[in-house]
């Protein structure tokens, strides 16, 4: 009897190993099946991050035969736990070309992928399971522990790479590359809804505790071990650099309205006027679509400001470049560029090039629907242009019927003013314009109350950009307001933003509750 | 900054230390002991005998046009350019006026293997002092402490990139030491800055004490060594690898050349 029982142990035993094994090869084959059919075009086959897209993104696909990741809760050097990578999976890294994978795979299909893509590096299997970090709590939010962070933020030199105000300007940032000596660029953190591991406090500290490893961003967890800073004079430095972005990531919407001011229009972009303008973000891509493509605009986005006196139009466009081009610091990292996004093409030495930007309308306001063709017309319907430059400091009115066709307007045709400034990696161009001009042919007309069609086009010189090569955005529309109207429709006006407004915020409240309740 | 100038002897150095094992007495001794007691007969092979221990020495060459220096800019940082009364120049490629390369790693690659060395318990430094590191080239043995020291009190971050072991990528903002190891023999890692891009160094991480780096002199010694087979390779961190094979003797004082350089115009 007993040996019977003990056999029969023996088998159940054996059933439930053989099942096990089964089980764990069939999740590496599935993995496996979905890594080659949704992840290979980027990251590569055998997972080298060469996949046949990968030539077109910077940053480049994570190689995952180093077994370096950037985002984890695992100490400087070391692997990345499963969560880390699932999580990455799951969600994305924002400011990178790696989306989020939450809606196509479960979590079942998530943690295959996983295993899988643990196969490509030696390493996991060579290490074994790798401990995370304890990490604590924020200390509540002061103004002392902002201040705190502040000096902090100077005391340990964030700003050598990140800049004095934060926007990925310091002295350090035109030499920065990855380990696989592609140019990197230190993090705008005044957009922390770019930063590839998250923009929350609690995401900003674990990225100065672990370091983006793979990245320039180094560890900062000695320090708290050497007795130079606490930890939470750490947490501190995370709260602040978390300041520095807005509440809440910009919202994208149609019309720029241009505020009737009972004044004079402001004479350059550091006018107090401006202060009283809310800004609309305008979101540029590199433009893709025509020969020479461009993968790697700096200029990510634009703030829009608009007012107007009833005499005049005045636009101030700001945006974040970390150079004053041409600026010769910069020329090594325009040829890396140019060597990393087109590694195939014969590049001479670095031209030098100026910051360019474009501010588009139709020739004139239309009665239907139709608008110019978005990238710079046709010769249906030309498109008039507002082209300022960085070097020589200036700007044009020009006409153009397509990508590279802009002639600038006869000099007795031109009205625009403009003035300009950079300021630690912050770019002010204002223009201003009579709505109405002597040459109505060659020059758009303004008029109140009409949804005048406007589109931006960037360029950063000391990137690399010039002619096709640059960022875009799509056609918006701007509003200049109108006296009487402008009264009868505020309040609704007012009062459904109001509404929008308080709704976005508790949405957010309660992702943020949700988000701290899951970290912790 | 203690190994910079008998970067030379630093082999000769710690391979005495591991006769000096052998003999007893001190604690380091006796912890050496305990490494070499893990493996039994791999102990043995461990002891080197002092009569019959064979030199391989030599120098390197340099053949033809030495580059051109550039000159670094370090106009950023004035804490560092300050210290300097002379522009400063890559280093790269420092040939010496005897026609010799120096900043060459010279290491025993194979003929080791049936061989275990205790691990030094002296740390090898690394120090950034002027925006520079010193050594710029230097060995270490596996699970030796490297101790990296930041002289100039500005940020530093120091970025290893290794193939074969784990990376590490650590800021020092303020003048402070940070400790770390390697776990696995890899020659070279590469130790950058990536706030001072001319910042480089390269370190030599064996699992063996036999290693030498060519100073101003261009010479390198690798003593004392068992008489037997061995190969013998030189790096340099722009010309690449040789490697020759050598057998000694006992007590044989072998004289051997590499000869690195530019392919004649």
């Amino acid at each position: 009897m007993s040996s019977i029982a003990a056999a029969r142990v023996m088998a159940i035993g054996l059933t439930v190993l053989v099942l096990a094994s089964e089980a764990a090869t069939q999740d590496l084959e599935r993995g496996q099946r979905l890594y080659d059919r949704w992840c290979a075009e980027c990251h590569g086959v055998d997972g080298k991050g060469d996949g046949s897209a990968a030539a077109y993104m910077l940053p480049r696909p994570r190689d995952f035969t180093m077994g370096i990741y950037q985002i984890r809760t695992t100490p400087n050097g070391e692997l990345p736990t499963d969560e880390d990578v699932e999580r990455i999976i799951r969600v994305g890294m924002p400011g990178t070309a790696m989306p989020g994978w939450e809606s196509k795979f479960n979590q079942g299909e998530i943690r295959d992928v996983v295993a899988y893509i643990k196969t490509f590096s030696r390493f996991f299997e060579q290490l074994g399971e790798p401990n995370p970090l304890a990490f604590g709590k924020p200390p509540r939010l002061t103004e002392e522990g902002l201040a705190e962070g502040r000096r902090f933020y100077r005391e340990i030199e964030c700003f050598k790479c990140h800049g004095d105000a934060g926007r990925g300007d310091g002295p350090s940032a035109p030499t920065l590359q990855d380990d696989l000596d592609f140019p990197a660029r230190p993090a705008d953190l005044t957009k922390n809804w770019t930063f590839n591991g998250g923009g929350t406090v609690d995401e900003i500290y674990r990225r100065l505790r672990t370091g983006l490893d793979g990245s320039p961003m180094p560890s900062f967890s000695d320090l708290i071990d050497s007795g130079f800073m606490t930890d939470e004079q750490l947490w501190h430095v995370a709260q602040y650099v978390r300041s520095l972005a807005p509440d809440d990531p910009p919202r994208v919407r149609e019309v720029i309205t241009a505020t009737l001011v009972e004044a004079e229009l402001p004479a350059s972009p550091d006018d107090l006027l401006w202060d009283e303008i809310e800004p609309l973000y305008i979101p540029m891509v590199g433009q893709v679509i025509r020969q020479t493509r461009w993968f790697a605009p700096t200029v990510d986005g634009l703030w829009v400001r608009a007012a107007h006196n009833g005499e005049e139009l005045a636009l101030m466009i700001t945006w974040h470049d970390p150079s004053r081009s041409p600026d010769p610091a910069w020329l090594e990292w325009q040829q890396w560029i140019a060597q990393s996004v087109y590694p195939f093409r014969e590049t001479g030495g670095a031209e030098r090039l100026p910051d360019r930007l474009t501010v588009q309308f139709p020739m004139s306001i239309p009665t239907g629907r139709e608008r110019p063709y978005f990238l710079m017309g046709d010769s249906r319907r030309p498109v008039y242009l507002w082209q300022w430059i960085s070097d020589p400091e200036e700007a044009l009115e020009a006409r153009a019927t397509g990508l590279g066709s802009a002639q600038a307007l006869a000099a007795g045709s031109r009205t625009l003013t403009w003035s300009s400034s950079w300021d630690q990696g912050e770019w002010r161009v204002q223009f201003r314009r009579r709505l109405a001009t002597a040459d109505s042919v060659n020059a758009l007309q303004f008029l109140l109350g009409e949804a005048i069609p406007i589109a931006f086009f960037a360029w950063d010189g000391s990137n690399g950009e010039s002619g096709t090569q640059m960022a875009i955005s799509s056609w918006y529309a701007i509003h200049l307001q109108q006296p009487a109207s402008s009264t009868v429709y505020l309040s609704p006006v007012a009062a459904m933003l109001a509404t929008a407004a308080l709704g976005f915020l508790v949405i957010w409240r309660a992702q943020r509750r949700e988000e701290e309740e899951r970290s912790s | 900054m203690r190994y910079t100038k008998r970067s030379d002897t630093l082999g000769l150095l710690l391979a005495l230390l591991v006769a000096a094992g052998c003999g007893g007495g001190e604690q380091r001794a006796a912890e050496e002991g305990a490494v070499g007691g893990e493996t039994g007969a791999e102990t043995m092979a461990s002891v080197v005998d002092e009569a019959t221990a064979a030199t391989v020495a030599g120098s390197v060459m340099f053949v033809g046009t030495a580059p051109e220096a550039t000159m670094i800019d370090m106009s950023e940082e004035s804490v560092c350019a300050d210290k300097y009364d002379a522009p400063k120049y890559s280093e790269e490629v420092v040939v010496s006026e005897n026609g010799t390369l120096a900043s060459v790693f010279v290491y025993v690659k194979e003929g080791l293997e049936d061989m275990t060395f205790p691990v030094p318990q002296e740390p090898v430094v690394l120090d950034q002092a002027g925006c520079w590191y010193t050594p710029r080239v230097f060995g270490l043995q596996v699970g030796q402490e490297m101790v990296i020291k930041n002289s100039d009190g500005i940020l530093h971050n120091i970025n290893a990139k290794p193939s074969i072991n784990r990376g590490f990528n650590i800021s020092q903002p303020v003048v402070m030491e940070t400790k770390r190891t390697f776990r696995s023999p890899e020659v070279m890692i590469p130790l950058e800055c990536d706030v001072h891009g001319w910042m480089q160094a390269y370190v030599g991480v064996l699992d063996h004490p036999y290693y030498s780096v060519t100073g101003a002199h261009g010479s390198f010694s690798l003593a004392p060594l068992p008489p037997g087979t061995y190969v013998i390779e030189a790096w340099h961190e722009v010309y690449g690898t040789q490697t020759q094979e050598v057998t000694v003797g006992e007590g044989e004082e072998l004289e051997i050349a590499f000869s690195f350089g530019e392919p004649s115009a």
